[in-house]
């Protein structure tokens, strides 16, 4: 292996000081990135690292900001993805870009079919035998006339991977390849990305999967807060150390926190499992107690949420209020409980942005307003004005539509209606998401008073500062399963992160508790 | 003491430009109701100079007449408009319901024309509910539901002309004269169709603006997802603005009847686009969501009006189609306009 990398010294891509702004935040800072003949190489770090930029970057999605690319030797610089496709760079992410309606060849071609240049016709013969050769060396049963929405997600990501190969692709880009993969799957694919190497395919690969980098690269570039953190070869470095790099920030005490003494159980939830969302999610919450939900993108935190809420109801499992077994189908059963949920998309879900604030205060409990049938009006205003207030909600007049206010009053808005309907449990989905630094103060702050009034909060959060700052104690998911549990006083970002990035459960001495 | 009065500083700035702001965007959305009135006035006074008759009480009177069944059933178009879809099917409903009950009133003379139209909104609101059971149980788009019942409706009216009056319409002479009298009498010196239309806007403004369910359907209309989020039962609110589209429908179908003395195999055709056209010059957006009740009247109005003077000046009816057809355009360009400027407003007021 040594004697190879001495070999195959000779860099295929060089990134060197590549910043990236955006309007309000710096994605990258100063990264340096290389990438050598023949070479898989991955990319790691926590959500928001900047992992994405990059390698957008690199594909020409979109410029940086300063900073040099040097590919093949020459310094280059891209006006549109065509550019670096056409020098062969080939990006595949997450969800595969197909056209459904189409057959495999016409997808693998789409684009860039070869056809006669005189007649203009497509050389459907030749397309579909130059698709055989490609997936052949890929896998055995996937034919060129095969229609692609009976493929699965993995055949799909063959699909674009032959896709990359048949524009002799130099540089193969993937982007978490195996998020929608099963292990068996993703072992093929590393076998296929193997073959890949020995041809000469140089590789970056994104990932969340300790194992998957340890099965598959040859060295691994840590990202932090848009910094690159540093690229260490996978001979020796151990799994404990790119979790150090990925992590390694000072946490500091930022957060508010009372001291809050914990009543009675609020919620408990037994074995509830929702098809293809979530399995066996066990945990309970009190009164005065904030239970951080930690986990990276599709770890099926938001689903576990919107199954108690009774958005998506699961298919199995006991959900317990008050010690009492109930059954929640609808959000309005869940409302009647006592629960709310503020999602993680506001815009979308959280606020109806053409109605006035007052609308969207009183929208859950419109009943308390209705006398005889009437919409008391005064009365509405009078509640919105009361937990407007409560939450310092900065705006001009209550009857303004919510569409003109900023995300961190938008954000109280959406959380005043649960308050003003009363709800003891509430679901929190990324509650500073988007918010700028002193909105995100204030909302923390508002949190604790909330606890230490009897509420019980369920805070999802994909940062780990605020999950650790916040929480009483911290459930872990990953792809739909419990792997940690941790109480505030020994939870630490390293553990935090190692449960949610393994596929193994980590012997966490606390097994949940119920 | 700075950061004091700096804050107070602010608040006042903020209250100022709360106040600017204010104004704007009332200019901006109010101006709807506003375009269209001001619309009117200019149409009304150059027609009139055109041709006086045009002011005249009869004139004024046969376009209060000839407007009545349309605003009503703007109405519940409006309705649908706000919870995102389009009711295709309400002239083939006029149609039908119109066709069943000429053909009950026609063996059945001792039927008073109050009873008769509660026949017409029992016979429509079953046609809303077909159309409210397949767009919410079936999930099939609004439109592509109400295309399908549109044709199978007016099948329906052709079918049952054939089978219960061997396909002959059911003309006045089959009719009591105290129905085919109803369109054109009064109450009380108030016509009774233009009564009917003021109880039916009267109604529905409140419904619309003062009840839990009129809130709910302009939640459901502006963002299903946060409707639904908030315990809000999007199937049930989404099928009764169907099932009361299809009442009013029914309720038309009579009055149309009585208007023209005869139910006829094609009453009604053609007309649900003359509703969607009055709805958006009401100020309605076509993306659902927003509009006021007002507005939509002063759109059916505008209709008539235009209708009424593009005859007494004569213009060929070719031409109507035409000009009809270039309204509707010019009112929805003039709404994205209206909607961008009013969005601009209200984002640049943020607090960032």
């Amino acid at each position: 292996m040594a004697e190879d990398m001495n070999e195959k010294n000779e860099k295929i891509l060089e990134l060197k000081n590549i910043t990236k702004e955006f309007p309000g935040v710096v994605a990258l800072k100063g990264v340096d990135f290389d990438l050598r003949y023949g070479e898989v190489h991955t990319l790691v770090g926590e959500n928001g690292a900047g992992k994405s930029t990059l390698v957008k970057i690199i594909a020409g999605i979109y410029p940086q900001t300063s900073g040099d690319i040097i590919y093949e030797g020459g310094s280059v610089s891209w006006h549109n993805p065509l550019e670096s496709i056409k020098r062969g760079i080939a990006a595949i992410y997450q969800e595969p870009t197909i056209f459904p309606d189409f057959n495999v060849a016409e997808n693998i071609f789409m684009g860039h079919q070869s056809y006669n240049k005189v007649s203009r016709k497509i050389n459907w013969r030749y397309l579909y035998k130059k698709t055989n050769t490609l997936m052949g060396g890929l896998v055995a049963n996937i034919k060129p006339r095969d229609n692609i929405r009976g493929l699965s997600m993995a055949e799909r990501q063959l699909v674009e991977i032959a896709k990359a190969l048949s524009l002799n692709a130099k540089i193969l880009i993937m982007d978490e390849p195996t998020s929608a993969l099963s292990v068996s799957e993703s072992r093929e694919l590393f076998s296929i990305i193997q073959d890949l190497k020995k041809k000469g395919t140089s590789i970056i690969f994104i990932s969340h999967r300790l194992e998957d980098i340890f099965n598959v690269a040859d060295r691994v570039t840590v990202l932090r807060d848009g910094n690159c953190i540093g690229t260490k070869s996978m001979e020796n470095i151990s799994k404990d150390e790119v979790i150090q790099m990925m992590v390694g920030r000072e946490v500091k005490n930022l957060f508010p926190k009372l001291e809050v003494k914990q009543g009675n159980e609020l919620l408990r939830v037994e074995g509830m499992s929702r098809k293809g969302s979530f399995k066996d999610v066990d945990f309970c919450l009190n009164e005065g107690e904030i239970l951080g939900f930690y986990g990276l993108v599709g770890s099926g935190r938001t689903e576990v949420a919107k199954a108690i809420f009774g958005l998506e109801p699961a298919n199995r499992g006991k959900i317990f209020i008050k010690g009492k077994e109930v059954r929640i189908t609808n959000p309005n059963m869940a409302i009647e409980l006592g629960i709310g949920y503020v999602p993680e998309n506001r815009d979308e879900e959280g606020l109806i942005l053409d109605m006035s604030i007052t609308s969207n205060i009183t929208l859950p409990i419109l009943e308390k307003f209705s006398k005889f049938g009437w919409l008391d009006n005064k009365a509405e205003r009078k509640t919105a004005e009361e937990y407007s207030e409560m939450l310092d909600v900065k705006a001009s007049n209550l009857e303004q539509n919510v569409l003109s206010l900023s995300g961190g009053n938008k954000q109280k808005v959406s959380l005043a209606k649960w308050l003003a309907s009363e709800a003891k449990i509430l679901l929190f989905d990324e509650p500073t998401k988007g918010i700028d630094i002193g909105a995100k103060a204030a909302i923390h702050k508002f949190i604790s008073e909330l606890v230490s009034k009897g509420f019980g909060i369920l805070m999802i959060s994909s940062e780990l500062p605020e999950i650790l700052g916040m929480s009483d104690n911290i459930l872990v998911m990953h792809v739909g399963l419990i792997r940690g549990y941790y109480k505030r006083s020994e939870a630490t970002q390293e553990k935090i992160l190692a449960s949610a990035i393994s596929d193994n459960e980590i012997d966490s001495s606390n097994k949940v508790r119920y | 003491m700075k950061q004091v009065k700096n804050k107070q500083q602010d608040q006042k700035v903020e209250v100022a430009k709360g106040k600017e702001g204010k104004s704007l965007i009332l200019k901006v959305a109010g101006f709807r109701e506003v375009g269209i009135i001001g619309f009117l006035v200019i149409l009304v006074t150059i027609i009139s100079l055109r041709n006086p008759v045009f002011l005249s009480f009869d004139n004024i009177y046969d376009i209060g007449l000839d407007t009545a069944i349309l605003a009503i059933v703007a109405v519940g178009q409006m309705m649908v408009i706000i919870t995102g879809g389009f009711d295709i099917s309400v002239g083939s409903g006029i149609g039908l319901a119109g066709m069943i009950s000429a053909l009950i009133l026609m063996r059945n003379w001792e039927i008073s024309p109050f009873v008769a139209i509660l026949i017409g909104i029992a016979i429509g609101g079953l046609l809303g509910s077909i159309n409210g059971l397949l767009v919410v149980k079936g999930k099939i788009p609004p439109v592509i539901t109400t295309l399908g019942t549109m044709s199978i409706f007016r099948g329906l009216t052709f079918i049952i002309c054939f089978k219960f009056n061997q396909g002959n319409w059911v003309g006045a002479h089959k009719l009591s004269v105290p129905f085919k009298d109803f369109a054109r009498g009064t109450f009380l010196k108030i016509p009774n169709l233009i009564l009917i239309t003021i109880i039916v806007y009267i109604v529905f403004y409140y419904f619309l603006n003062h009840t839990i369910t009129g809130r709910q359907i302009y939640a459901v209309g502006s963002n299903i997802n946060s409707a639904k989020a908030v315990g809000i039962n999007t199937d049930k609110v989404t099928f009764l603005v169907y099932l009361l589209t299809g009442m009013l429908v029914g309720m038309a179908g009579v009055l149309w009847v009585s208007r023209y003395t005869s139910a006829q195999s094609d009453s009604g055709a053609g007309f649900e686009f003359i509703t969607i056209t009055a709805v958006i010059l009401g100020g309605v957006s076509i993306f659902g969501g927003s509009g006021s009740i007002i507005g939509v009247l002063f759109g059916s109005v505008l209709i008539g009006v235009i209708n009424n003077s593009l005859n007494i000046i004569r213009i060929s009816p070719f031409w109507k189609l035409a000009i009809n057809g270039f309204i509707i355009l010019m009112a929805v360009i003039m709404d994205r306009i209206i909607s961008n400027k009013r969005d601009e407003a209200l984002l640049s007021r943020r607090r960032i």
